[in-house]
């Protein structure tokens, strides 16, 4: 239940940890993988502080008698009307999967370019997730020269996604797609009927546009406010202004993990780590650990 | 039913204006539970309690510090992240055009169709001129004290606004080290490539449905009816990599080529 609760309330899963394991096919051919977002957090999440200058956290109550619930007290509702609920269990939407729900099934392998770009949502990559890795690098390469997506569907936290598998420099990434069901079109939105326009019309906007032709540069894409946000806390940092020391955090809260880099933690899954799967499997996992360890330098 | 905007702006492609209303393209269609309490069955809300007493602190008390390394905190005054809030305006702003596809997918956040707001000539002929040039506008804008980043696409004769990831969210994967290991073997790689080009096709997304909303929807119905829904389980079985890669898909071609043998 404490997985639901993050997923519903936090709305994103936590980055850092694998929160998918499963395998991919393609035709009888297995791969096991390990699901990590590829994207991280915006900007850092600010930490709220109380007037004792300890840290401040959230925790569930009943919104009837305000009583302080554990997660064990919390259960999934659907609300069928108003303030009328439904409750589903974990066993029961656990049981309405489908059945090769830990399965990314590729019967379909798709031109890279085929896919609007208006369908995809949120990227993660797949990293090896069992003994070798060699049905991974084999199918990474291949994709990767034949310039082609796979397309499946699968279920991840109690969603189903249709995904495209997609190669880049040799490793793995799992993009979201939306269902065709999500995708509006002007008509449905109510936008009018294109109106005719004169070329000398479209002309101007062609000029302005020729004039403002400039190559795409990702430093652009970079994020003011965390940028001013960074100025203002070093500057207090130097100045030695309004510092406060938080006691360490408790292992169960969330916080704790997110000074660990996103990147570091991939890079590990990727170089040679058959530890990283959430599955025990003490002895093949040491094995090929040291494996790979060996072949990697 | 038409959508409602929900925002209004003015995109500026240098000396040309064209008022425009944001509409998502996209609609959220995942099935949406409510956390609540097992006992009673009321709704769960959150409250904020000190992490060192227990005890309740108002939201009005609360003050937001930006984490340094050893456990320190800079305290951030209400009024010092005003100060860093955007200002607020209804300018988008075209700061280049790039090629079409230059920007790809890996930066898309979320659609917006754009619809006239008021001087339709203008807005269609930006459309027009968009896709006759080829090209996509990078735009910037301030919407409810966020700034944003998008590309001003034409898509379908009307005006599409993608919002953009920024930078520092994107994990390239140039910036990670491939899994390495003994060489592939030719005979691998052949095979492989003739797999995937046996079972290459068109995507088309009518094909897909959500399968699993459907069914969370019917179980939530049986049991809204008073309805005991059964359960049933499904374990999946352990999976062991082949040793012998090329003669599984061997298999697994041969396989293909016997049911589309069988069907034609």
């Amino acid at each position: 239940m404490a997985e639901a609760m993050e997923e519903e309330e936090g709305g994103q899963p936590a980055g850092l940890r694998s929160f998918w394991t499963g395998t991919i096919t393609f035709g009888l051919v297995t791969v096991p993988v390990a699901l990590y977002a590829a994207t991280r957090p915006r900007a850092v999440s600010l930490k709220m502080i109380g007037p004792d200058e300890a840290p401040v956290r959230r925790r569930y109550v009943c919104s009837k008698d305000e009583k302080p619930l554990d997660a064990d007290d919390i259960v999934r509702g659907y609300e069928i009307e108003k303030g009328k609920f439904v409750v589903v269990t974990d066993e029961e939407l656990e049981a309405v999967e489908p059945r090769k729900s830990r399965e990314i099934d590729l019967q379909l392998f798709v031109d890279l370019d085929g896919i609007d770009p208006m369908y995809f949502e949120r990227a993660y990559y797949l990293v090896p997730g069992g003994g070798t890795n060699k049905a991974y690098r084999l199918l990474a390469e291949v994709m990767e020269k034949r310039k082609v997506a796979g397309i499946a569907t699968f279920v991840m936290r109690a969603k189903e996604y249709l995904v495209a598998i997609i190669a880049e420099n040799g490793i793995l990434r799992a993009e979201t797609l939306r269902f065709e069901d999500e995708i509006r079109t002007p008509e449905d939105i109510g936008l009018p009927k294109i109106a005719k326009v004169t070329p000398a019309e479209v002309k101007k906007f062609e000029t302005q546009i020729a004039n403002r032709a400039k190559k795409f540069d990702p430093r652009e894409f970079l994020h003011d406010y965390s940028e001013r946000l960074e100025k203002l806390v070093h500057a207090k940092e130097k100045k030695k202004t309004d510092i406060v020391r938080a006691p360490a955090e408790s292992k169960d809260e969330e916080g704790g993990g997110e000074v660990v880099d996103l990147l570091a933690v991939l890079s590990r899954s990727l170089g040679g780590s058959a530890k990283k799967p959430a599955k025990k499997a003490p002895g093949r996992g040491k094995a090929s650990k040291r494996g790979t360890a060996a072949k990697r330098k | 039913m038409a959508a409602r905007a929900i925002w209004k702006g003015v995109v500026h492609v240098g000396t040309q204006e064209v008022p425009v209303k944001l509409y998502s393209a996209v609609s959220d269609k995942a099935v949406r539970f409510r956390l609540l309490h097992k006992t009673d069955k009321e709704p769960v809300k959150q409250k904020l309690i000190s992490a060192e007493t227990e005890e309740p602190v108002e939201y009005a008390e609360v003050k937001k510090a930006y984490p340094l390394t050893r456990g320190r905190l800079v305290l951030l005054e209400p009024e010092e992240l005003d100060e860093l809030k955007p200002k607020d305006s209804r300018d988008i702003n075209i700061t280049r055009f790039v090629g079409s596809g230059e920007i790809d997918h890996r930066w898309y956040e979320r659609a917006y169709f754009l619809g006239p707001d008021g001087n339709q000539k203008a807005y269609f002929a930006a459309a027009a001129a968009l896709a006759k040039k080829k090209k996509e506008g990078v735009a910037r804008w301030v919407m409810r004290d966020r700034e944003y980043i998008g590309a001003l696409r034409a898509e379908q004769g009307y005006l599409m606004l993608i919002v953009l990831r920024h930078a520092e969210e994107i994990i390239a994967a140039d910036a990670l080290q491939a899994p390495s290991g003994r060489a592939l073997t030719q005979k691998e790689i052949e095979m492989a490539t003739q797999l995937i080009d046996a079972l290459h096709g068109e995507f088309k997304p009518e094909n897909y449905r959500d399968e699993y909303r459907a069914r969370v929807m019917e179980l939530v119905e049986a049991k809204a009816a008073g309805g005991k829904p059964k359960l049933k389980v499904f374990r999946p079985k352990k999976v062991e990599e082949p040793d012998q890669i090329a003669d599984v898909l061997a298999a697994s071609l041969a396989g293909m080529k016997k049911r589309s043998g069988t069907r034609g």
